[in-house]
């Protein structure tokens, strides 16, 4: 009888075995052949052979580097600008009006069931008065893209903010004489740096990745000129979409390393709301 | 709060101006028209074979996810293999747009190695036609982004499955169809059902992919919000791009409703 038991449960763990390994070798080939398609046909001669010039033509396209360009500006003006509005206010809110910190995290949250291509509609009237009335350069979308990236920042820092006592923190720097701004600046960001890190590095990521926008409200940032370069040239342009990718690839890496350190996070700044984690991703 | 004024100036009159330029026709005054336009048959087909796509895409990789993330689950906790596959999947949830269209392009487009292997071998897929640039190449697409994402929604749902739950059931006479079907099905169900939703929400906004995928035709309802508002396509009709807005954001809120709904209801067991 035990002996038979024994038996039905190896056989049982041989076939789950098996499964898991089929499972994972199956997926392994969905998700791992078009990246690596995408190497092998930015380097692929016309007559088969391999060859770098594609990868070496890149900065002969004039268009494709200023684009490049905008993108990394515009990834570093919108960390800044998300930082600078996000960090401060959530402290106070946590400190000083904890009834707004619902609200705040509505708001914070609306962007994902908000789809972009949505949101670029409401936008675009303002960017046309924006443009005629302000400035036309391609750096104004950073005004979008601090609300494109806030869902993300926001969970980065709550989780940061909820791991620390920022009240206690607060409280012992006030009484020794600090005003409000070293208290953000020396006391509050010094002990969330982790998760200042990780808020910053999604927003490069996702700037980085941004089509829908810019697309449709006319500027070339690097994504829509992949899309027209790609027209013309595809070696070039499958060549700088995997250095971006490798690039974004970096990144995210670098935010599970990072992640991936022990602290106390507090699951229900994810979970009560009831919206899904990647519902507005810039797809 | 310059918080909230900047959320005013950048997210809320967005949506006002939507909410109100829907109802406006070209001399700003107050019309229907706009919502009346969506019965024109391009829109409607569009609404449909998004919907269409996204079920599909929602199913398919709810499916294919689940079983996945239940090869994951079957295996060591804090095992190489499942920490790979959590952040590998975390990455890929995310990769989406022009680099996922370029990648299936490079790969089973019509120069990509895949096709030229297959060819060579007597195996052309693309012998009636090519239809990575048409519906069912978006379908294969949106699967990439979908089977990744449902695997980080579902794994804690799994995760929540204890062992003694099946030894209870083996110790009552029961098989594995019988666990399956009346411990571990029904307990999973509604997480399944809530990661459908979402993943149906997450296909029926995309846009990037479609667009960077698809040059001729705007299969998709994001790509005709795209071309009635740029003048690029057609006629300028930005009260008709609002309106299609619209159209967009009550189904993907009402999906968005329904997924919150499962998930308390999930919450009760998992």
């Amino acid at each position: 009888m035990a002996v038979a038991a024994r038996s039905i449960h190896q056989t049982r763990r041989i076939k789950l075995q098996v499964f898991r390994y089929v499972v994972f070798a199956l997926a392994a080939i969905f998700f791992l052949v078009p990246l690596g398609a995408m190497i092998e046909f930015s380097t692929r001669a016309n007559n088969g052979s391999r060859t770098l010039e594609y990868w070496q033509s890149i900065p002969k396209y004039p268009d494709l580097t200023d684009a490049i360009f905008a993108s990394l500006q515009l990834a570093l003006i919108t960390s800044i600008a998300m930082l600078v509005l996000l960090v401060p206010t959530m402290v106070w809110v946590r400190l000083k009006l904890p009834r707004l910190s619902r609200i705040v995290e509505f708001i914070c949250l609306l962007p994902l069931t908000i789809p972009a291509i949505v949101l670029v509609v409401g936008l675009f009237p303002m960017y046309l008065w924006l443009n005629t009335n302000l400035s036309d350069s391609i750096l104004t979308l950073a005004f979008a893209y601090v609300v494109l990236v806030l869902p993300y920042c926001y969970r980065a820092i709550d989780a940061g903010l909820g791991a620390i006592d920022v009240k206690t923190l607060s409280e012992a720097a006030r009484s020794l004489g600090a005003n409000w701004f070293d208290v953000i600046w020396r006391v509050i960001v010094p002990n969330i740096s982790n998760a200042i890190l990780n808020a910053t590095l999604l927003s490069v990521a996702l700037v980085l990745g941004e089509y829908t926008i810019a697309n449709n409200l006319l500027y070339n940032n690097l994504q829509v000129e992949l899309v027209h370069l790609g027209r013309d040239n595809a070696g070039v342009s499958v060549a700088v979409a995997v250095a971006s990718l490798l690039f974004a690839f970096v990144l995210l890496v670098a935010i599970a390393f990072i992640g991936g350190r022990p602290r106390r996070v507090r699951p229900e700044a994810v979970t009560t709301v009831g919206i899904g984690p990647t519902a507005g991703s810039p797809r | 709060m310059p918080f909230l004024a900047y959320v005013g100036f950048f997210l809320v009159l967005p949506s006002v101006i939507i909410g109100i330029g829907a109802f406006l026709n070209a001399d700003n005054a107050f019309t229907l028209d706009n919502f009346r336009n969506l019965s024109r048959s391009y829109v409607f087909k569009a609404t449909i074979d998004t919907t269409v796509i996204s079920a599909i895409t929602a199913l398919l990789g709810a499916s294919l996810g689940a079983i996945l993330a239940y090869a994951i689950v079957t295996g060591s906790p804090n095992g190489l293999l499942r920490r790979l596959t959590v952040s590998a999947s975390g990455v890929l949830a995310q990769f989406g747009g022009v680099t996922l269209a370029f990648a299936f392009i490079a790969s089973i487009g019509s120069a990509g190695f895949v096709y030229l292997f297959a060819k060579a071998h007597g195996f052309d897929y693309y012998a009636h036609g090519i239809w990575l640039f048409d519906i069912p190449g978006l379908d294969l697409v949106y699967l990439y982004f979908q089977i990744p994402l449902m695997v980080l929604v579902f794994l804690p749902a799994l995760d929540g499955i204890k062992p003694q739950w099946r030894e209870a059931a083996e110790s009552l006479g029961g098989n594995t169809w019988h666990y399956w079907r009346h411990v571990a099905g029904p307990l999973l169900f509604p997480a399944f059902l809530g990661a459908v939703l979402l993943l149906f929400a997450n296909a029926f906004s995309a846009y990037a992919t479609a667009n960077a995928l698809i040059n001729q035709g705007q299969p998709v309802l994001a790509q005709q919000i795209a071309g009635a508002m740029s003048s690029e396509v057609g006629a300028f009709e930005p009260g008709f791009a609002k309106a299609i807005a619209i159209e967009m954001i009550i189904i993907v809120t009402l999906v968005t409703i329904l997924y919150s709904l499962l998930q308390r209801r999930t919450a009760r067991w998992l």
